[in-house]
């Protein structure tokens, strides 16, 4: 401030006062407290866990052995590889097909402009319940009811389904144009004809995209869902990991990957030409 | 034709937006409901078809009570009722057609509806609108095409492809430019006579409801205050609708305009007639 007072200090009188940008939390016991709170913690969680640097060190030889016994990849046996891809693809897909279907009576119940409030919260209750719970957690259940296989795996995704595209169509119904459908009640169009002309030219291009997102995830899920006994792929990897087979293993992993790259890519693709 | 009885709305908020309004409409008669921004005249037309729910008084359209209806039978009574929205309300993903015949959805059954199988009686109905209406070969463009006044034209057609017995229309030039207000409510007003409609129009722009309009309705805090022909439209009337300003220069202005539309339409080389035929230029 002093060094440049001949040519600063003369234009702008009072120069020097200081800014800080203002904290996000501003009460200063709330700022510190937190940070004393969460480092309190993260010391007793890391002793909890019994966070053992020995056994740390002792594990990574074994990773390697086991990483090496897994190159190269043992593909010979195909046919049992194509069997489990084939049968996650039928539950993938099949879930999809009878999902989406499902989920669109689900959405328009869940959707607080469309129905009455008991309806309302019956269908947002069922939301709830089957988006609490992850995939993994249905198909155990599901497989204890049903019995091992493909059938129970099939039943969670398309469960999952219905959670996953009800309720984010319903989000969409509901923030859809009001006046639109006004003018089709104006007409004198039911109900029905309200959903048909008013709703769902609206929520289309959403819809189609939450169909494709949804069979992406589901031919991911379908991959994993064998671990717990629900049939696919994920059965055939479970069954090579305990048999010790690392280099069959490795095949069906890659086989995964290029599974998940390939639905990704495509869902990707295709969502981003719906308008 | 349209009877309205000490019709009240109140709204759960506790604002009277209607209060005590008294209206009888005969047929093939244009009347422009002028008044300020929530003086009620939306609620009031809305009340008419029952988009909004009256709370007190008696509507009475063609000889059926219209206030008295269930939710079933008001459904199938809002066929007899088009209505013209401020902002065209059309279906902005959803084809003109789509659109015009969307009219007629009170008419068919789910399946045709489902699957646009509409009659064909229908659909040669809605060609015969979309060439009056000056959109002749627009049929297939989606509705988020077009431009404002084309956008009114289709909402036009479809609220006359219902056949409708009462025309009510809502603000139907304010989203649009002076000149294309102009054309569009003067088609309104041309089609309401051809086909002997009464039409209700909300418009708070005193100079065009005075050019268009055989009767003036003001209206102002949810009374009507003011019932009578454009030409009993004087600056104290004015000012007992909308508050005191200087009005002198809306009246004159509006005056004049009106005998020069009327000078056009003797001669039958108004404006009305060459945007149509530059529209279907431009489709092509």
């Amino acid at each position: 401030m002093t060094a440049s007072d001949g040519t600063h200090a003369n234009r702008v009188p009072g120069t020097g006062r200081r800014w800080r940008k203002p904290p996000m939390i501003a009460s200063p016991l709330l700022r510190y407290g937190l940070v004393v709170l969460l480092a309190a913690y993260l010391v007793y969680a890391i002793d909890d866990v019994n966070f053992d640097l020995d056994r740390f060190i002792a594990g990574i030889p074994k990773a390697i052995d086991m990483a090496q016994q897994m190159v190269p990849p043992d593909f010979s046996r195909w046919q049992l590889l194509l069997d489990g891809v084939l049968e996650s693809l039928q539950m993938a897909i099949f879930s999809t097909a009878i999902g989406v279907v499902l989920s669109i009576p689900i959405a328009v119940c869940a959707a607080r402009n469309m129905v009455a409030k008991p309806v309302y919260l019956a269908a947002r209750g069922y939301l709830g319940v089957v988006r609490t719970l992850p995939e993994v957690l249905i198909a155990i259940f599901l497989v204890k009811a049903f019995g091992f296989g493909a059938f129970a795996g099939m039943l969670t995704l398309t469960l999952a389904s219905t959670g996953f595209v009800g309720k984010l169509l319903a989000e969409d119904i509901e923030d859809i144009d009001p006046r639109q459908v006004e003018a089709i009640r104006a007409t004198g169009g039911n109900w029905l004809k309200v959903l048909l002309y008013g709703v769902a030219p609206q929520t289309m291009p959403r819809y189609i995209g939450l169909c494709i997102y949804r069979l992406d995830i589901n031919l991911r899920e379908s991959t994993i869902l064998g671990i717990v006994g629900a049939g696919g792929i994920g059965a055939t990897l479970y069954n090579s990991f305990g048999r010790y087979d690392y280099d069959f293993s490795f095949a069906i992993l890659l086989s995964i990957i290029a599974i998940v790259l390939v639905a990704e890519w495509a869902s990707g693709a295709i969502r981003a030409r719906i308008t | 034709m349209l009877q309205v009885d000490q019709l009240t709305k109140i709204y759960p908020n506790g604002e009277k937006a209607l209060d005590g309004c008294a209206l009888n409409v005969g047929t093939s008669q244009v009347v422009a409901i002028i008044g300020p921004s929530g003086a009620g005249k939306s609620t009031f037309i809305r009340c008419i078809n029952r988009l909004v729910e009256p709370s007190e008084g008696r509507i009475r359209l063609d000889g059926t009570e219209v206030t008295g209806l269930g939710s079933e039978a008001m459904v199938k009574m809002r066929r007899h009722m088009g209505m013209i929205f401020q902002e065209y309300n059309l279906v902005e993903r959803l084809t003109v057609m789509e659109n015009v015949l969307s009219g007629r959805l009170g008419f068919v059954s789910f399946w045709q509806a489902f699957l646009r199988r509409f009659p064909q009686a229908d659909i040669d109905r809605a060609f015969d609108l979309l060439e009056r209406v000056g959109l002749a070969g627009y049929e297939n463009n989606r509705a988020d095409a077009l431009s404002g006044g084309q956008r009114q034209r289709v909402g036009i057609a479809r609220a006359l492809i219902q056949e409708p017995k009462i025309l009510l229309v809502d603000e139907p030039t304010s989203s649009l430019d002076p000149k294309t207000a102009r054309t569009i409510l003067g088609l309104v007003a041309d089609l309401a006579h051809e086909r002997g409609l009464p039409a209700l129009i909300n418009i708070h722009d005193v100079g065009l409801a005075l050019m268009f309009a055989e009767r003036v309705v003001g209206l102002s805090k949810g009374r009507i205050v003011f019932d009578g022909a454009p030409g009993e439209v004087d600056e104290h009337i004015l000012t007992r609708i909308f508050g005191e300003a200087d009005w002198r220069q809306t009246i004159r202005h509006a005056a004049e305009d009106a005998e020069q539309l009327e000078g056009k339409r003797a001669t039958g080389a108004d404006g009305r007639g060459s945007q149509p035929a530059r529209q279907r230029g431009a489709a092509q």
